[in-house]
């Protein structure tokens, strides 16, 4: 069966370090998932800072936007890419993550990375990226992975990818464990047991 | 079916002149807005229910009776009563009252309210929101059908051989919609009744409601009230009208672009499109007022939004003559045509009351 790989990248600019290595953890884990059996969809949200603004306002999403929410909570495994702005991820890379249901993505395997302009702020995945998806219930692989300007030249290459493909093949692993699920299909508790809840706890 | 006004009763700046009305000024001008409901044909005018500013409308009985007194055939209703922090009994005692006084012409929305600080000030906690919203009204049901109330509940001090009084006009008690944006359990509570389902869809784009009220009028049918067609349903709708549509965009945009709950955020064109607001003429209206049927079936009740974000009283005057004399009575002619006739018109006392007494005649036969 196909798994749905979904990458969700918050660089600026174009092209940008942190699509760049967005890519190169798809193209990884794609390699250890199987090439035949994983779609990969790419989301920049760039593309949706407006609409994602705008669904802060109005509370409800416009209609792409609403196309890349469902993409991230169908999802079989979710790589999450920010840029390190003032300490921490970028606020647009967290407004997307607040515009989500807090428990769409519970379950979901997600790897996450960021990328910055020096490596003292790399503890950004443990300090901020890691609690964020703990706080949604996802499951997300021990290996983050923190791209440096440093590490696209020379000497830093070789460490980069080492940590690439240990946090792919970790995510790889996770998907193919995990069995196909489709998204949350909204329930009603019936009004009887609604109204035996209250008389329960009454007691 | 009927059509009407609902309205928030906020107290905005007019960002075209800076000027704010007092609270003196909107609440007179509510009720000036209720009249002239009445006076080019709507048949229903509700008010919302608020315990903060810029709202005024914190009495809404104590405003619709005023009104009951000042108009004829306009039935009166919320948009919404709070069944969360409101004490069920005083809900029962005070529509009651206002049933008796308006000859029938009430009924009601209930609502649990989207201001989370107004639990902590009636002493209630948000986040039983759902919970008080099925207790309080399991008992306001009661009280209005049974004539002496033995009962007890978590939210409440119980009560022992209790009578709400006035007891409702004819032993009929008025009708009851339930309003709700999101939540899945008071379209159930709905059904569960044979209550009305209102969905406020104004700010939301038409899926989710679909969503909603599909699950309602099944549930309405799996609870024996009659067939999913046969189940209330109650829209919300928004609409700015000038006779061209560009006066109508250019006039409207200001109020659109600084208006309290959507302003400074999408476009009025992205807006337009994603949910039922409609900026145009009043054929444009008309037009997609008619849609609203083909996406939620036949129904029974129309409000719209007329009355808020700063528009002056005499534009939203102007408004409702239009919506009056141009909108509705095509409304009126198209809706009716097609209408199975099992489907209920929108529910009044007379109708509720000729209902009953079947009922009572079938159990007799």
């Amino acid at each position: 069966m196909t798994k749905a790989l979904v990458v969700v990248t918050a660089g600026l600019s174009r092209p940008s370090s942190t699509r760049l290595l967005a890519d190169r953890l798809a193209a990884a884990t794609r390699q250890h998932a199987g090439e035949l059996t994983t779609d990969v969809r790419v989301i920049e949200l760039r593309e949706l800072a407006n609409e994602i603004a705008q669904n802060m306002v109005t509370g409800f999403p416009g209609p792409r936007l609403r196309e890349a929410v469902d993409a991230v909570t169908a999802a079989d495994g979710l790589i999450a890419v920010t840029p390190v702005f003032t300490g921490s991820y970028s606020g647009l890379f967290k407004s997307f993550f607040d515009v989500i249901d807090k428990d769409a993505l519970a379950g979901t395997p997600v790897l996450v990375a960021a990328t910055g302009g020096t490596a003292r702020h790399s503890l950004v995945l443990e300090h901020a990226m890691r609690p964020l998806f703990a706080y949604l219930r996802t499951v997300v692989v021990p290996t983050a992975v923190y791209a440096a300007s440093e590490d696209w030249g020379a000497g830093g290459d070789e460490a980069l990818a080492g940590r690439i493909d240990r946090a792919a093949r970790e995510l790889a692993a996770l998907v193919e464990a995990r069995p196909g699920h489709s998204a949350a299909e909204e329930t009603v508790v019936p009004f009887e047991q609604q109204l035996a809840a209250l008389a329960a706890a009454k007691e | 079916m009927q059509f009407g006004i609902f309205t928030v009763g906020d107290v905005t700046t007019d960002p075209t002149t800076g000027r704010t009305p007092s609270e003196h000024e909107r609440i007179k001008a509510m009720v000036t807005i209720a009249q002239k409901a009445e006076e080019v044909g709507l048949d229903v005018f509700a008010t919302g229910e608020h315990h903060n500013p810029p709202f005024v409308p914190s009495s809404p009985t104590t405003m619709l009776g005023y009104v009951a007194a000042r108009t004829d055939r306009l039935i009166l209703s919320t948009s919404t009563t709070l069944i969360t922090t409101n004490d069920p009994v005083k809900i029962a005692e005070d529509f009651a009252m206002l049933q008796h006084l308006a000859d029938g012409r009430v009924d009601l929305m209930m609502g649990r309210g989207n201001t989370g600080p107004v639990y902590p000030w009636f002493g209630k906690d948000v986040r039983q929101g759902i919970e008080l919203a099925v207790e309080n009204y399991a008992l306001l049901h009661k009280l209005w059908r049974e004539d002496v109330v033995d009962w007890a509940g978590r939210f409440r001090t119980p009560l022992q051989s209790f009578t709400a009084t006035p007891r409702p006009l004819d032993g009929v008690p008025p009708f009851v919609w339930h309003g709700s944006i999101r939540s899945p359990e008071i379209a159930e509570q709905a059904a569960y009744y044979g209550d009305g389902f209102f969905a406020n869809n104004i700010f939301w784009p038409k899926d989710h409601f679909k969503r909603l009220i599909s699950l309602y009028r099944d549930r309405y049918a799996h609870y024996g009230h009659g067939t999913p067609e046969q189940a209330y349903v109650g829209l919300g709708g928004q609409v700015f009208m000038r006779k061209n549509s560009q006066d109508a965009v250019r006039e409207f945009r200001p109020y659109f672009d600084n208006a309290p709950v959507y302003g400074h955020g999408p476009s009025l064109e992205d807006f337009t499109e994603q949910t039922p607001l409609t900026v145009g003429s009043p054929q444009e209206v008309i037009e997609k007022t008619l849609a609203f049927r083909e996406h939620f079936g036949d129904y029974q009740r129309q409000l719209f939004l007329m009355d808020h974000a700063g528009l002056p009283q005499k534009t939203v005057l102007e408004q409702l003559d239009i919506l009056g004399e141009e909108v509705v009575p095509v409304l009126r002619e198209e809706f009716a045509k097609g209408r199975p006739a099992q489907v209920p018109d929108g529910p009044t006392h007379t109708a509720l009351v000729a209902r009953r007494d079947a009922e009572l005649q079938e159990v007799q036969a």
